[in-house]
C-alpha cells in the first residue's frame, strides 16, 4: 500500500465528492491560500458539472460536458488535482488519512466531506422495476429522455413528486412530446416553498401537466401505478422525485455523528478533528439544505475555518429558489406563511405576489409569474426588515429597479454577489461589458436567473452606454444581419454591389462580402444579381479547394442511393483525368479529389450528375440507412423518404453547410440524432424529427422538435424549419448554434404552432427553390470566359493581339 | 519564351477583359507565379503564393485593395503586400500599369526571400 501525499510532497486538503458542493470547497479555498495542495476525489467519471441545470439534459440532450463548472484548465491552474471515477473507501481519522477503493492512501490535513445525497426510492413494490427511473445523474436523464421519446405521444410518463425536481422533470418528459402526469402526496404541489393560492395558480399554469394531488402510491407495476385507494395510473415510464436522502456512509463509517445528515457545527466541523461536512450531505442547526446559494454559503465558511479564520461562520441560510416551472417564472425567500401578510393575485394574468411578515418584520415572499422586485423584497426577508404596510411594501417593491436597489441587495444569490460588487466593477475596475463584470464578480455565472438583472446594472453603472456587441455581418462597418437585409428590402437591393455602395460594407475588408452575398441572395429568394467576386473560391468554380490549389467533386447522390451506370462513369472520369484519390465520403457519396480548376468543366461533364454542393454553405447531403426495402428491422421507407428530401432541397444555400438524416428505426444507422435536421421512424409511418444536432467539432445530439404522423408532414416540418433557419440564422451560425440560441419554443411557435408564419415561411421556400440552378452546368455557359482558368503565360505571339478594341467591363 | 519587354522591367501582362472584374487571376510573368486584381479601387498584382502555406491568394477574396487567402484567411494589402491583421511575411508587390488600348503591363518587384513557411 502506497502512501501518495499531495502536490509537492505535502500533506493538503482532500475534498471528497465533486459536485457543487465539492467544487466550491475548492474555490473557496484558493480565493484564501495558493498554495495548499488540495484533492478532489470525484466518484463519478466526469469533472464537476452543475446539476442543477441537469434538467437541460433531459429537455434539449445537453451534454455533461456542457454543463461543467470548471474547465480542465482551471484545475492544472489552480493546482487542484482531480481523481476522477475514484471513491474515498475508508478514513482513518486518527492517522489523517484517507484511503481510496484502489487502495491508495491520501494524507490530509483536512478532509472535506461533500458526499452529497441519494434520491429517497420509497420501499413500496415495483421499485426496482425497469421502467421506473430516479432523477439525480446524468445517466437518469438519459435514460428518462429516451424512455419518453420512445413512448411518445402513443403512451403516458408519471412522476411520483410534485416538488421542484419532480416539477421539472415533468418538464422535461412533456418536452419529449409525451404526456405526463404528476401524482402528488400532499394536497399542493411544492408544499415547502409554496402556500396554497400560489400553488393552485401554478397548477392552472401546468395545463398541459396533468396533476393529481392527494395521491399516495402503494405500487408501482408494469402497467404503471397502483394508489392506497385503489385507483391506477397507466405509465410506461415512471419517475421518482420524491426527496434526497443524505449520504453519510462514508461519514459514519469514518466516526462522525450523524443524524439526518452528517453533523456539523457554524463552522462546519464534524465531531472528528480536522474533519468537515458540506452541502446536502451535512445537517447544520437540524436542516439539510439542498440548494445552492447555502451551500455555497458553507464552503466560503468552511475554507474559512479550514484558513483558521472563525469569525467568517455559517449561521444558516433563508432559502430563495428562482426558477420556471414549464416557462413561469416563481420566487419564493423564507417562509410561505406567517402571522401577517399581503397578497395580490390575479387569476387572469396567473400573477401572484405574495409578502409574509412574522410579529412586523419580513419573513418571506412568493412572486409566481411576475418577479418584479423580488431582489428587494429577498433583501427585507434578510434583514428581517420592520414593514409597517405590507401591501405598501408588495406594491412599491414592483417599482423597485436597479436604480432603487441598496447596494447591499444581494443580485447573485449562487455567488452571493451584491448589487454594489458589480457597480464597482464598471466603475473602479473598468469592467466594460455585462461579460466582463461578469467575469470579474462571478455574478450570473451560477444558476444564470439573475443575468438580465446584472446586465441592467452594469448599464446602470456606466450610465447607459454599455450594451454588449451583438453579432455583426460586416465587423468594419458594424452592421448586423437584421439591418442590412432591412436596407436591402427597402431599397430593392439585388447585388452586393449596391448594397456596398450604399453601406458601405464588403468595401474595406472584403471579409463580409460572402455573409452579404447569401444574404442578398436570401432576401431577393435567389432572384438577386449574381456577382462572384462576392463568392468564396468554392462558390465561384464548385468545388471545395485543397491545400495545393486543386479541388474536390463531389456529385450529388441524394440518400447516398446510386447506380452502377454512375458509378460506371465515375470510375471512367477518374481514369481519363488521372484523378489522384477517389474516396468514398462520410455523407454517403463520392470525392474525386486533385482536380485542377481547368479540368473541373470536363469533369463534370463527363459524370453527368448534378453537383453535390460539397463545396457550398447550402444543404448537403441526406443520409439514408436502408429503411424498408431490404432491412428486417426497417419501420419504414427512410430511404426513399431522404432521397426526397434530399432532392427537394437541392440547391438551396443556407447560413452554414446542412447536413440531414434519416433513420428507419430507433437503431439509428443514419445517424440522425447528430445531423442538423433528422427523422427517426418510429413506427405506424410515425417520425420523430430532430433538430440542431452535430458531430463535428463540436458533438450536440439533436434536439426533439415534434413527433408527427405521416412522411408527408415530416418532410413539411423539416422544410418549414430548414426556411426559418435560412432567414433567421447568423452567416456561417450551423444549426447546432442556432437551435439552442433562439430555443426550441420559439422555433415551435414558428414552425409547429402558427400556421400562417408556418406557410409563409414554406412559400418563401418554394419561390427560392424555384430559382435554383444546377451550378455544374456553367461548364456549357461559363459567367465569364476565363471562369475555370488563369492567364496564358504571355509569349511573343500575345504582342499580335495588342489591337483588342476597348477594355472588356468585366464579368456580368 | 521569351516575355514583351516594352520598358527595361515593364512585361506584358494580359488585357483587361481577361480579368473578372472583382477578382483576380494567375499569370506566369518570368517564371514567377503573380496574381492580377481587378478591383474598384484599380488594378494591383502581388505575388501568387501566400507565404504561410502557399495558398493562390489569385482565388482569395478581393476586396478595394485587400484580398484574403482562400486557404486559412491570411488577409494582405493589395497595393503594398503588407500582412493585414496578422504579423506574417508580407508578399511582393508589383506596379502595374493599364494602358488605353487595354492591355495590362507589370513591373516585377525583387524576389522577396521568405523565411521558411510558418
Amino acid at each position: 500500500m502506497t502512501i501518495t501525499e499531495n502536490r509537492n510532497g505535502a500533506r493538503g486538503v482532500v475534498v471528497v465528492g465533486g459536485g457543487i458542493a465539492g467544487l466550491a470547497v475548492c474555490e473557496a479555498l484558493r480565493e484564501r491560500d495558493t498554495l495548499t495542495p488540495i484533492t478532489l476525489v470525484c466518484a463519478e467519471p466526469r469533472l464537476p458539472y452543475d446539476r442543477v441545470r441537469l434538467s437541460e439534459i433531459l429537455v434539449s440532450g445537453a451534454t455533461c460536458e456542457s454543463l461543467e463548472l470548471r474547465p480542465q484548465e482551471w484545475f492544472a491552474d489552480h493546482h487542484v488535482t482531480p481523481l476522477l471515477g475514484r471513491r474515498v473507501h475508508t478514513v482513518d481519522a486518527d492517522a489523517h488519512t484517507a484511503t481510496l477503493d484502489d487502495g491508495t492512501q491520501l494524507a490530509y490535513t483536512q478532509l472535506v466531506l461533500a458526499t452529497g445525497s441519494n434520491p429517497l426510492l420509497p420501499p413500496i413494490p415495483g421499485i426496482d422495476l425497469d421502467h421506473v427511473h430516479p432523477f439525480r445523474g446524468p445517466e437518469d436523464c438519459d435514460a428518462i429522455r429516451e424512455a419518453a421519446a420512445r413512448i411518445g405521444s402513443t403512451g403516458r410518463a408519471a412522476v411520483i413528486g410534485g416538488g421542484l425536481l419532480g416539477l421539472e422533470a415533468a418538464r422535461g418528459i412533456a418536452s419529449q412530446g409525451c404526456p405526463v402526469t404528476v401524482v402528488h402526496l400532499t394536497d399542493r404541489l411544492m408544499e415547502r416553498q409554496l402556500d396554497g393560492g400560489s400553488a393552485g395558480m401554478l397548477q392552472d399554469a401546468l395545463a398541459d401537466t396533468d396533476v393529481q394531488l392527494n395521491r399516495s402510491t402503494r405500487e408501482i407495476t408494469t402497467q404503471g401505478l397502483t394508489f392506497a385507494d385503489g385507483d391506477t395510473l397507466d405509465a410506461q415510464l415512471v419517475v421518482v422525485s420524491i426527496g434526497i436522502k443524505s449520504e453519510t456512509t462514508l461519514g459514519r463509517a469514518a466516526g462522525c455523528e450523524t443524524n439526518r445528515g452528517i453533523v456539523v457545527d457554524d463552522a462546519l466541523r464534524t465531531n472528528l478533528p480536522d474533519v468537515y461536512a458540506v452541502g446536502e450531505c451535512a445537517e447544520h442547526r437540524g436542516m439539510v439544505w439542498g440548494l445552492v446559494a447555502p451551500i455555497l454559503e458553507q464552503a466560503r465558511a468552511c475554507a474559512a475555518a479550514i484558513a483558521g479564520d472563525l469569525t467568517a461562520a455559517y449561521e444558516g441560510s433563508i432559502p430563495a429558489t428562482k426558477l420556471k416551472v414549464a416557462g413561469i417564472d416563481l420566487y419564493t425567500v423564507g417562509d410561505a406563511e406567517g402571522d401577517a401578510q399581503a397578497v395580490t393575485a390575479d387569476a387572469t394574468t396567473g400573477v401572484y405576489r405574495k409578502l409574509v411578515l412574522k410579529e412586523g418584520r419580513a419573513a418571506g415572499a412568493i412572486l409566481l409569474g411576475d418577479l418584479r422586485g423580488s431582489e428587494a423584497l429577498a433583501t427585507m426577508v434578510r434583514k428581517r426588515a420592520e414593514v409597517p404596510d405590507p401591501l405598501d411594501a408588495l406594491v412599491a417593491s414592483l417599482e423597485a429597479g436597479p436604480a432603487e436597489m441598496a447596494d447591499d441587495t444581494q443580485v447573485c444569490n449562487c455567488n452571493g454577489v451584491c448589487k454594489g460588487d458589480i457597480m464597482r466593477a464598471v466603475t473602479d475596475e473598468g469592467a466594460a461589458t455585462p461579460r466582463e463584470a461578469m467575469a470579474m464578480t462571478r455574478a450570473g455565472m451560477g444558476c444564470g436567473s439573475c443575468k438580465p438583472l446584472v446586465i441592467d446594472i452594469v448599464q446602470l453603472a456606466a450610465g447607459g452606454e454599455v450594451v454588449d456587441e451583438p453579432a455583426y455581418l460586416c465587423p468594419c462597418k458594424k452592421q448586423t444581419r437584421e439591418q442590412l437585409a432591412d436596407e436591402i428590402r427597402a431599397n430593392g437591393y439585388e447585388s452586393v454591389s449596391q448594397v456596398s455602395e450604399a453601406c458601405g460594407t464588403g468595401r474595406d475588408c472584403g471579409a463580409c462580402k460572402p455573409a452579404l452575398a447569401y444574404l442578398v441572395s436570401e432576401v431577393n429568394a435567389n432572384r438577386h444579381r449574381e456577382e462572384r467576386h462576392a463568392r468564396y473560391i468554392n462558390d465561384r468554380v464548385h468545388g471545395n479547394i485543397q491545400k495545393d490549389g486543386t479541388f474536390s467533386v463531389v456529385p450529388r447522390m441524394a440518400g447516398g442511393v446510386t447506380t452502377p451506370s454512375e458509378l460506371r462513369r465515375i470510375a471512367d472520369v477518374a481514369e481519363k483525368y488521372e484523378i489522384p484519390l477517389v474516396k468514398v465520403t462520410g455523407g454517403q457519396r463520392i470525392d474525386l479529389l486533385g482536380v485542377s480548376k481547368e479540368d473541373l468543366p470536363k469533369v463534370w461533364e463527363g459524370l453527368g450528375m448534378p453537383s453535390g454542393y460539397a463545396y457550398a454553405k447550402a444543404v448537403r447531403t441526406v443520409k439514408t440507412c436502408v429503411g424498408a426495402d431490404f432491412c428486417r428491422f426497417g419501420l419504414a421507407d427512410s430511404m426513399g423518404l431522404g432521397v426526397e428530401i434530399e432532392k427537394a432541397w437541392e440547391g438551396l444555400h443556407t447560413p452554414a453547410k446542412v447536413k440531414g438524416g434519416v433513420s428507419g428505426c430507433a437503431r439509428n444507422c443514419a445517424e440522425a440524432t447528430i445531423k442538423d435536421i433528422g427523422l427517426v421512424a418510429v413506427g405506424d409511418d410515425r417520425w420523430q424529427v430532430r433538430v440542431g444536432g452535430a458531430a463535428g467539432g463540436n458533438v450536440r445530439e439533436a434536439d426533439v422538435l415534434c413527433t408527427v404522423d405521416s412522411r408527408k408532414e415530416a418532410l413539411r416540418v423539416c422544410t418549414t424549419f430548414l426556411q426559418l433557419y435560412r432567414e433567421e440564422a447568423e452567416y456561417k451560425e450551423r444549426t447546432y448554434d442556432w437551435v439552442p440560441k433562439v430555443g426550441l419554443d420559439y422555433i415551435r411557435a414558428r414552425v409547429l404552432e402558427d400556421e400562417a408564419s408556418a406557410e409563409a415561411l414554406r412559400e418563401r421556400f418554394r419561390l427560392a427553390k424555384a430559382a435554383t440552378v444546377d451550378p455544374w452546368l456553367e461548364r456549357a455557359e461559363p459567367y465569364h470566359p476565363n471562369q475555370f482558368t488563369d492567364l496564358a503565360e504571355p509569349g511573343d505571339a500575345m504582342r499580335e493581339l495588342d489591337v483588342v478594341g476597348p477594355p472588356a467591363t468585366g464579368g456580368r | 519564351m521569351t516575355p514583351t519587354t516594352l520598358q527595361p522591367a515593364l512585361t506584358f501582362a494580359c488585357h483587361a477583359g481577361d480579368v473578372p472584374s472583382g477578382e483576380g487571376r494567375a499569370v506566369t510573368i518570368d517564371g514567377r507565379r503573380i496574381a492580377i486584381f481587378r478591383t474598384a479601387a484599380g488594378w494591383f498584382a502581388i505575388d501568387q503564393a501566400c507565404p504561410h502555406a502557399g495558398g493562390p491568394l489569385a482565388d482569395g477574396i478581393a476586396a478595394d485593395c485587400s484580398v484574403i487567402c482562400p486557404l486559412h484567411e491570411r488577409r494582405f494589402a493589395l497595393d503594398t503586400g503588407a500582412p493585414i491583421g496578422h504579423d506574417g511575411p508580407a508578399v511582393a508587390a508589383h506596379r502595374v500599369e493599364v494602358r488605353d488600348d487595354g492591355r495590362v503591363f507589370v513591373e516585377l518587384a525583387p524576389v522577396v526571400e521568405l523565411p521558411a513557411a510558418a
